[in-house]
């Protein structure tokens, strides 16, 4: 694994799963899949616009938004890199592994900043002390869903 | 309708959602008690059975319970031995295995079992869907059950793979002789690596075995996940693929689970003799150097 840290929320995240047994690391993966905000109404019906993550075993889709708005609510002045991120996902209830991913990514990256995001490191998915939980043949979805939101993210930072 | 086993090869292989609910009610499941019949959910996904489960249920999963943690292969006797016991389950015991995506892991939980001789392991038609989508009792509730010890813990069994597991070199040997591709129609004819919306597990070449027939798994399958009946399933393999039950045959697929569906249905729905699956499938077909692809 790289040395390069993660950033503070997710570490913690992995801090937390880490100290845990294995049996009680899938309590809290369930956790973070029953804890995966709702996508929100302007989405309803819209997964043709959302990117497939296609390393997930089970239909599950994202969609990064870059903030374009200060925080009071004029046009965003501030450089690219420092816009914040957002991330939106859908999975079924029927995945709850896959949610449980989409949760972690949610909860230790959303409202970042675009530098924030992209500093990420791609092996990310391998330090919440999962593989021996789920199998790190499972692990290759998360992978799938870190890769894409870096990508849209550095895309959608561009277009801003 | 009542379903009617009666009309398949091995008639108790299979258990209804409604009598596995009158088992339940009469308080026979999941006791860990001599006589009672031990439910296992095996399931994709690994999280499925902690949302709720068939009252009763115990997770047995495909990958942490049953594939070596090292060697691709399955765990060995001790392991087996080891995960039986303390799921309270014994040699006589009646195990009855669900599951989600049509019970394909459930199969293949049942194909794992019988290699080690479990004599009486069953499926439940329609898996963990059907039992939902009936509206059944689904609970987060995990049954303490007592894990076997002493003499009453699993006996270590040796494995025995040959009669229904079939390896590369094994394929290699039947050429020519019935194989049944039960992947999608783009994974046979090569076009793609993997299952559609599935994730790449890296395939060097894409193909079948030469000579293998194409039935897709789901073929076997109703809308609610049950099997189709007898008749229907040997106008499929019978009259269409003209597969002959006296003959010897293999299954492959992927991975080796959509492939331990089919094997059920022809060892125990059409009461095939001789069905092997052969579980390294198109990840080491596909893979190997020299051997015959066809496209």
């Amino acid at each position: 694994m790289s040395d390069e840290p993660l950033p503070a929320a997710l570490a913690e995240i992995a801090e937390d799963f880490a100290n845990l047994p294995v049996p009680q690391r899938l309590e809290l993966l369930l956790e973070f899949s029953e804890g995966l905000p709702e996508l929100p109404e302007r989405y309803a019906g819209r997964l043709g616009e959302m990117e497939q993550v296609h390393e997930c075993q089970s239909p599950l889709f994202l969609v990064v938004e870059v903030g374009d708005e200060g925080p009071d609510g004029e046009p965003d002045e501030r450089p690219a890199g420092e816009r914040p991120v957002h991330l939106f996902f859908s999975a079924p209830p029927e995945a709850p592994t896959t949610r449980g991913f989409a949760g972690i990514l949610h909860e230790g990256l959303d409202g970042l900043t675009v530098e924030e995001v992209l500093a990420v490191p791609d092996d990310a998915p391998f330090r919440f002390a999962l593989g021996e939980a789920v199998s790190p043949l499972r692990l290759r979805g998360m992978v799938g869903m870190l890769s894409r939101i870096k990508r849209q993210t550095a895309l959608k930072s561009q277009a801003a | 309708m009542a379903s009617d086993f009666t009309q398949y090869a091995h008639p108790d292989r299979l258990v209804s959602t409604d009598w596995l609910a009158e088992q339940i009610a009469a308080g026979k499941v999941g006791t860990g008690a001599d006589d009672s019949i031990a439910l296992l959910e095996s399931d994709e996904d690994v999280l499925l059975y902690d949302t709720g489960h068939i009252p009763g249920a115990l997770k047995l999963d495909w990958h942490q319970d049953l594939n070596d943690p090292v060697m691709r292969d399955y765990v060995d006797a001790e392991q087996f031995a080891k995960v039986m016991s303390e799921r309270g389950i014994g040699r006589d015991t009646t195990v009855v295995i669900y599951g989600d995506k049509n019970n394909w892991w459930a199969a293949y939980a049942l194909w794992v079992m019988s290699l080690f001789g479990h004599e009486d392991v069953r499926l439940l038609d329609g898996g963990r869907a059907k039992w939902a989508a009936e509206g059944r009792e689904l609970t987060k509730e995990v049954p303490s059950v007592t894990a076997r010890t002493g003499d009453a813990a699993y006996p270590v069994v040796e494995r025995d793979d040959a009669p229904i597991r079939a390896f590369k070199d094994d394929v290699l040997a039947h050429l020519g002789g019935p194989l049944v591709d039960v992947r999608s129609p783009g994974e046979f004819s090569g076009e793609l690596l993997h299952m559609p919306d599935y994730p790449q597990e890296g395939a060097m070449r894409g193909g079948h075995i030469p000579g293998a027939k194409s039935v897709p798994w789901a073929r076997a399958a109703n809308e609610d996940g049950t099997f189709k009946s007898r008749d229907e399933l040997e106008a499929i393999y019978l009259t269409e693929q003209g597969l002959d039950p006296k003959e010897a045959t293999v299954a492959y697929c992927r991975i080796g689970e959509r492939s331990s569906h089919t094997w059920f249905v022809l060892t125990h729905l059409l009461g095939f003799d001789n069905v092997r699956n052969y579980d390294g499938s198109w990840t080491e077909w596909g893979n190997s150097v020299r051997v015959p692809v066809e496209k």
